[in-house]
Order: structure tokens, then C-alpha cells, then sequence
């Protein structure tokens, strides 16, 4: 079972955070003999406490700890103190995820080279290939059990997938299905199949859906190898004087500052936090924070192209019965540059429930318009969009000036507005999900805005270059030898598709590399 | 007793079955006047013919009732009842209770609507055009998006409510939608 480890040991990797990204490096290194700690801020909540209740699982799980905004984003006026939407738990938002999970396409690992240089977009190839990063995609769709691949079934259509494939056969769409899942269509993995909840964003209550939390995590601690300590949240990573990283200060569950010895720190808090932590650990060697020579920490944040689309019909369609994001329209993820804009999107299904509709169909409207909708709750069908976003410079995370949380540390400002491409793109594909639903006979359908992000990526991007970007092609410093960045912040660019089976398949990969490097006492 | 909310025309279907009945009401000393479906009583709002009555704790009777009215204005649902609109504002009197400021915001607010609609105040406005009309006038304010945003959840989030709109709520119990008609449309 789950090894203990002193906080004096300085022969274990230590790993903040236990999401897609942290979750799969800490049992992939486990299962290669690796001693590993993970610290997670957030508390430990096994599936059987998840609860079917949107509001009372956001509080249970979600990172509610305060963060501030600004840019135009509709976000920064509608949840000026909630930009993302994702989790503080152990298990990360892969608790709360609905498990799509896409590869990207070739041209999105070289944006810069297909795209072309864009006005106000940081555009810049990533240094790897889809080659160079398939057999690890191979091994993360293997690992986390996703349809329609390794000869896995796709899950059944809901009634929310049917509306939407009537729609794409009306309007002419070749690649509509039920999405690559990770989610249980059968029995694998001692984990059983979907029972079409509708609780996916709640947390999986029978463990169908992939999570860190019940795969990854107990079976890195199986080995003995793999400690998940929660309720610890790190501060800072601190150095010595040649610059190399030699362990964190973190707030453990008591409220004590400790100090955890290390070998190597891997960062996986996600795309706020793990720039915040960066920026935080700043000292006299590096002044403008830790990773930072280039810049770039912190910067080009991303979180995807998003907005939704809902269809009112005369006749029920209870969208929210069954899986929640089980469906998805392929064709327009393509780049094509006749459409206005760069880069492709997705349409997925997408269903919320009566209190979350409340919350997000139009945040701050209010009226006949406004209820009338929700009036035919039970007649709705939804989608969501989700496309690729331009890096800006400017929109990014920093330390906010005054404000600290209840530790002392700097809390974290989300800047973000959208680039002329994104605005373009949103447009057509709003204009696409309109028309769908029309086809097939919506009364009304209407566009809706993007919620706070769940897929937030880009903030201390992989580079070719040490002067571009904060990592190389394997999550490794480009400056610091022995501190790693595993989770989505690593992203170049963010294509059209869900992040996860790539964070995923780079922690996969990263797990390699370090293995190798520590066998060979380069780090 | 103050009458202090006239809603003359409810469509009979709208109105639940009677609990305290009228004449209840008269017995224990107020005065009615024909077609009033909410009597203000001592620190209580009643709503005798729904037989539902609501405690006033830090914020006046009168607020109260105004709220009510507001609350319908900016989340107007026909079919549902009073009552969930009460549970919903009764979250602001409760923090009248703990935060002055948010005590003198809403009366605040709820005197200022009531001085722009003149002689009767806000819910003396019958026609709901007129109330909009208003209401229009200060959507940007502190106090209309404090009493906007509550309702959010403190409305939408009652989960006796959500049979009215067709949400079935939690399901994991019930063994998911597997059998229960997750693929069940028929009229595509
Ligand atoms: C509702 C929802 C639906 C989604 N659906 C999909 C989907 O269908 N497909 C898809 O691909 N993606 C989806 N996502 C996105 C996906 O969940 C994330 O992209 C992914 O989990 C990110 O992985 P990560 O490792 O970067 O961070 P996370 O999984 O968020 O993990 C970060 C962890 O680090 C912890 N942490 C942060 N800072 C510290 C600190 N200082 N010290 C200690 N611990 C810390 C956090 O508490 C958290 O547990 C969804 C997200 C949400 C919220
Ligand atoms: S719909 Fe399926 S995957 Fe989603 S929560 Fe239910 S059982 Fe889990």
C-alpha cells in the first residue's frame, strides 16, 4: 500500500497535483520503481461520495478558492471571481471531466508553419510531431479505455445524440458518432459500464468514466511506490545556489508550513495554478519567478474557443438523461481558412441540469426571455463548442498585487480576451449549431456564452527554443534541469480538440524520459 | 392586517387548495379586501389560499412582499407557485439578520422602487409592463443584481421545484437512465 515518505527524503519525485496531468506521471513512474509523493491540495473524495446534485458536488469539488479577472471576457463580468471551472480534489478535474477524448490532428502540432504568422496571436510550432507522440497516444487510449478505439464499442446514443445526428445528416455532416469516451461501454478494467446517469460533470458514482482518482492513483499506490498526500497545498518550490530544485513548501492538512525534500519537482496544478506557483517561488536567482528566463510563464493562456447551443422542440427530449457529452460532429475540425478564420472546431453534446441551466444559459439575464427558455427545460436539446483559441502574450496569469489567500500566497488574476479568430470562429459555429437544430425542427434555438473555462492550457508552453517558451519537448525546464511541467499548461497551441487524452499521453511520455535521464544520473 | 398584495385576476388553476380559508383569516382580526391573495399579518406574509405564510425576521413585512413581487418580475414562471418564490427571498431576510449593509440595501431598494412607482408603490402596479418598465431603470444596480443573482440558486435550486420544468434530478439511486428511457425519443 501507500508508502510514506520523509520530508527529509531527497531521492523521491515530488508532483503537485494528482489530475490528468500529475495522476498518470505519478503512477507511470511508480510502476517503474520510481519513489513518488504527490501532494494535492484538495481533500480525498472516493466515487461512492460523489453527489447527483450540481450545486452541493461544485461545492464538494471544485477549486472555489478565490481568483480574479479581467479582460473583455464575457467570464470576467459574469463570474468576475470564478474564471475556470475546475477542481480542487484529488483526482483534479479528471473528477469532473465527461471524458472526451480526441487525438489532435497533424497541423495543429505546427500551427505557425500551417497558419502562418497571425496579427496578435504568439503563434509557434510545437517541438514534437503527431508521430513523434502516437504510440503514447496509443498507450493513453489503452490505459483510459476510449471507444472506438482497441476494438472498444462505442457508447449508446441518449436522446440528446440523436437530436444532434438528425441534425448533422440534415445539414450534410460525414463524421457524427458517439465520440471517442473515455468512458466504459462494457465492463474493463475492473470498472464497470456506463449506466447513462447523467452525472458525468458530477463525478462518475460508478467509476465508468476514467479518473485518475479510482485508475491511476490506487494502482501507482499498489506498488508501493506512490504516495498521494491531499489537503497540502504547495507554495513554493525552492532551489539551491547552482539553480537546480530541492523540494517545496507546502500548507499540509493541519495548516502547517512544511518543507518536502526532492529530486525532482514535476508541476501539475493546472493552467492558473502551476504558472502561480511558478511565478511565486521567485528569489534573488530568479527574480521574475522560477522557469521564467523567457518570459513566457504565465502567458498565452488558452481556454479553447467555447460557447453552446440550445434547441427547443415542441416535443420532449430530456437531453439530460444518460452520458453527458456522448456525441460529437467531427467535420468542421478541420483547418480551412475559407470559413474566415483558422483552425477547426468541435460540436459535442452537452446537457447541464435545471440549476446549472439557471446559472449559465445567459448569466445576468433575467424576464420572459430568459424563463420562457428554461420553461421548455424538458424539450431542450444542447451542444457545445469547443475550437482553437490564438496564444496572446497578454492574456495570461499573474500574481495579483494585493490580494493574498488564507496561507499569504498571491492569489491569481486570469487577463483574457478573445482574439479576432476566436470571435470569428465562434460565430460561424454558433451559426452552424443554430441551423442544425432548425433542420430538425427547433422552434427556437439560441447561442449561449462560454462558461467559465474548463480547459485551460498554454501557460508555460513547450518550445524548440529555451527564449520561446518554459519547457522543452519533454515537460522539462528549459532552464532547471530537475523541475518538470506535467499538466496542460504545457501546450503550444491548443487545437480544436478536448485537452485531456494528450496531457495524458505527454505525462505518459514524460514518465519515459525522466526515468531514463535519473537511470543515467543526468537529473 | 395590511392587505398588502392584490393579484386580481388568478386563473383558478394557478391557485392551490385552500389551507387557511378566508374567513380564518377574518376571524383572527384583519380585514381582507376581495381578490387579495397575500395578507400581511403581524411579521408574517400569509398566502391564505395556498395556506403558506412566511415569517418576517429582519426585514419589514412590507419588503417582503415587494420582494416577492420582484422576484416573480425577473424570474417569471406562471406555473409555479407563490411559495417557492418565498423560499427563495427568504434568504435575504435572514441575512438582514448578520450583514446591516445587505439589510439597508434591500430596504433601500425596495423603498426606492416603491417612491418611482408613486402612489401605491411597486406592487400597487398591476400592469407587469409597468413593473418592467421600472425594473429597467435599475438592472445595473447593487440591489437588483444582489436580489437577481440570489435567485439563482436560492429560486432554480429548490429541488421541488425542478418536476415544473421536466428535470428529474438525482438518478444514481434509481440505477441511472439505462432503463429509464435515456434513448426513449420517438419523434425524430
Ligand atoms: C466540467 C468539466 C468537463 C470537462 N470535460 C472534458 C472532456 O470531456 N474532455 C477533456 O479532454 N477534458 C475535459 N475537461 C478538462 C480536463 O478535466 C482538464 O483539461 C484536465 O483534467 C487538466 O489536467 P491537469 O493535469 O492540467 O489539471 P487538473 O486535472 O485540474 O489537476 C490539477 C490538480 O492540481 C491541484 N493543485 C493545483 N495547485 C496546487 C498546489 N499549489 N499544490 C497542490 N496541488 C495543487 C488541484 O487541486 C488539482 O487537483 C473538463 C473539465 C471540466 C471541469
Ligand atoms: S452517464 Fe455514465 S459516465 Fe456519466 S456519470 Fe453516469 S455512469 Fe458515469
Amino acid at each position: 500500500m501507500a508508502a510514506p515518505y520523509d520530508l527529509k527524503d531527497d531521492s523521491v519525485v515530488v508532483i503537485i497535483g494528482s489530475g490528468a496531468g500529475g495522476g498518470t506521471l505519478g503512477n507511470e513512474l511508480a510502476q517503474k520503481g520510481i519513489d513518488v509523493v504527490i501532494l494535492e491540495a484538495g481533500a480525498r473524495h472516493e466515487y461512492e461520495d460523489f453527489i447527483n446534485d450540481e450545486w452541493d458536488s461544485f461545492g464538494q469539488l471544485a477549486w472555489v478558492d478565490k481568483r480574479t479577472t479581467s479582460g473583455d471576457w464575457r467570464v470576467a463580468k459574469d463570474f468576475p471571481n470564478l474564471p475556470a471551472w475546475i477542481v480542487k480534489s484529488v483526482g483534479g478535474s479528471t473528477v469532473h471531466w465527461a471524458g472526451a477524448s480526441l487525438r489532435f490532428q497533424e497541423h495543429e502540432f505546427k500551427d505557425l508553419t500551417h497558419y502562418g504568422k497571425i496579427e496578435g496571436a504568439n503563434l509557434l510550432d510545437w517541438p514534437i510531431t503527431l508521430a513523434e507522440l502516437e504510440p503514447y497516444y496509443a498507450k493513453a487510449e489503452d490505459k483510459m479505455g476510449v471507444t472506438r478505439t482497441n476494438g472498444i464499442e462505442g457508447l449508446p446514443g441518449n436522446n440528446n445524440f440523436k437530436v444532434l445526428k438528425a441534425g448533422a445528416d440534415k445539414l450534410g455532416y460525414k463524421e457524427c458518432h458517439t465520440g471517442n469516451m473515455a468512458i466504459n461501454s462494457a465492463d474493463r478494467d475492473d470498472r464497470m459500464s456506463c449506466q447513462q446517469t447523467g452525472f458525468c460533470f458530477q463525478g462518475c458514482k460508478w467509476g465508468a468514466k476514467w479518473s485518475t482518482l479510482y485508475t491511476e492513483i490506487p494502482k501507482g499506490e499498489a506498488t508501493g511506490k506512490l504516495e498521494v498526500r491531499p489537503n497540502s497545498m504547495v507554495q513554493k518550490i525552492e532551489h539551491d545556489k547552482s539553480g537546480k530544485v530541492t523540494g517545496v513548501v507546502y500548507i499540509d492538512k493541519d495548516g502547517k508550513q512544511q518543507l518536502q525534500k526532492a529530486r525532482i519537482v514535476a508541476v501539475a496544478g493546472n493552467s492558473i495554478e502551476s504558472p502561480r506557483l511558478l511565478l511565486n517561488s521567485e528569489s534573488s536567482m530568479f527574480k521574475d519567478g522560477m522557469a521564467n528566463s523567457s518570459g513566457q510563464v504565465g502567458r498565452n493562456y488558452m481556454r479553447h474557443t467555447t460557447g453552446s447551443v440550445y434547441g427547443i422542440f415542441e416535443k420532449p427530449v430530456h437531453m439530460y438523461r444518460g452520458t453527458t457529452m456522448a456525441g460529437i460532429i467531427r467535420d468542421e475540425a478541420r483547418h480551412d481558412p475559407s470559413r474566415g478564420f483558422v483552425g477547426g472546431y468541435e460540436m459535442e453534446t452537452l446537457s447541464l441540469g435545471l440549476p446549472f441551466m439557471a446559472a449559465f444559459l445567459d448569466p445576468g439575464g433575467w424576464g420572459r426571455s430568459f424563463t420562457s427558455a428554461l420553461d421548455q427545460y424538458s424539450n431542450m436539446a444542447g451542444l457545445w463548442i469547443v475550437g482553437e483559441d490564438m496564444p496572446q502574450e497578454n492574456n495570461r496569469i499573474t500574481l495579483h498585487k494585493d490580494e493574498k489567500d488564507k496561507h499569504g500566497m498571491p492569489i491569481a488574476n486570469v487577463n483574457f480576451s478573445d482574439h479576432p479568430n476566436d470571435i470569428a470562429m465562434r460565430d460561424h459555429a454558433y451559426k452552424q449549431g443554430v441551423a442544425l437544430y432548425e433542420a430538425v425542427g427547433a422552434t427556437r434555438a439560441f447561442p449561449t456564452p462560454p462558461y467559465p473555462s474548463t480547459h485551460n492550457l498554454g501557460t508555460n508552453r513547450m518550445s524548440e527554443k529555451a527564449q520561446d517558451g518554459v519547457v522543452n519537448k519533454h515537460g522539462q525546464s528549459h532552464d532547471i534541469k530537475n523541475l518538470f511541467v506535467s499538466d496542460g499548461s504545457q501546450f503550444t497551441t491548443g487545437g480544436a480538440e478536448n485537452p485531456t487524452l494528450t496531457i495524458v499521453s505527454l505525462a505518459i511520455r514524460q514518465a519515459d524520459y525522466i526515468a531514463k535521464e535519473m537511470a543515467a544520473k543526468a537529473i | 392586517m395590511v392587505t398588502i398584495f392584490n393579484r386580481k385576476a388568478a386563473p383558478p388553476g394557478r391557485v392551490e387548495k385552500s389551507g387557511i380559508s378566508r374567513r380564518d383569516l377574518l376571524k383572527r382580526g384583519g380585514t381582507l379586501s376581495l381578490g387579495a391573495l397575500l395578507v400581511i399579518s403581524g411579521n408574517a406574509i400569509i398566502h391564505p389560499q395556498a395556506a403558506w405564510g412566511l415569517e418576517t425576521s429582519n426585514l419589514k413585512p412590507e419588503t417582503m412582499a415587494s420582494l416577492l413581487q420582484l422576484a416573480r418580475d425577473i424570474y417569471p414562471h406562471d406555473q409555479i407557485p407563490d411559495r417557492f418564490y418565498a423560499i427563495a427571498i427568504k434568504a435575504y431576510d435572514t441575512k438582514a439578520g448578520t450583514d446591516a449593509d445587505h439589510k439597508k440595501l434591500i430596504e433601500d431598494g425596495i423603498a426606492n422602487l416603491d417612491q418611482k412607482a408613486g402612489k401605491g408603490g411597486y406592487i400597487g402596479l398591476s400592469w407587469e409592463d409597468d413593473r418592467l418598465a421600472l425594473l429597467r431603470g435599475i438592472e445595473e444596480t447593487p440591489f437588483f443584481q444582489t436580489v437577481r443573482g440570489g435567485l439563482v440558486t436560492g429560486l432554480y435550486n429548490q429541488k421541488d421545484i425542478w418536476p415544473y420544468f421536466g428535470y428529474e434530478g438525482e438518478s444514481y439511486s434509481k440505477g441511472g437512465y439505462i432503463a429509464r428511457g435515456f434513448d426513449d425519443i420517438e419523434w425524430l
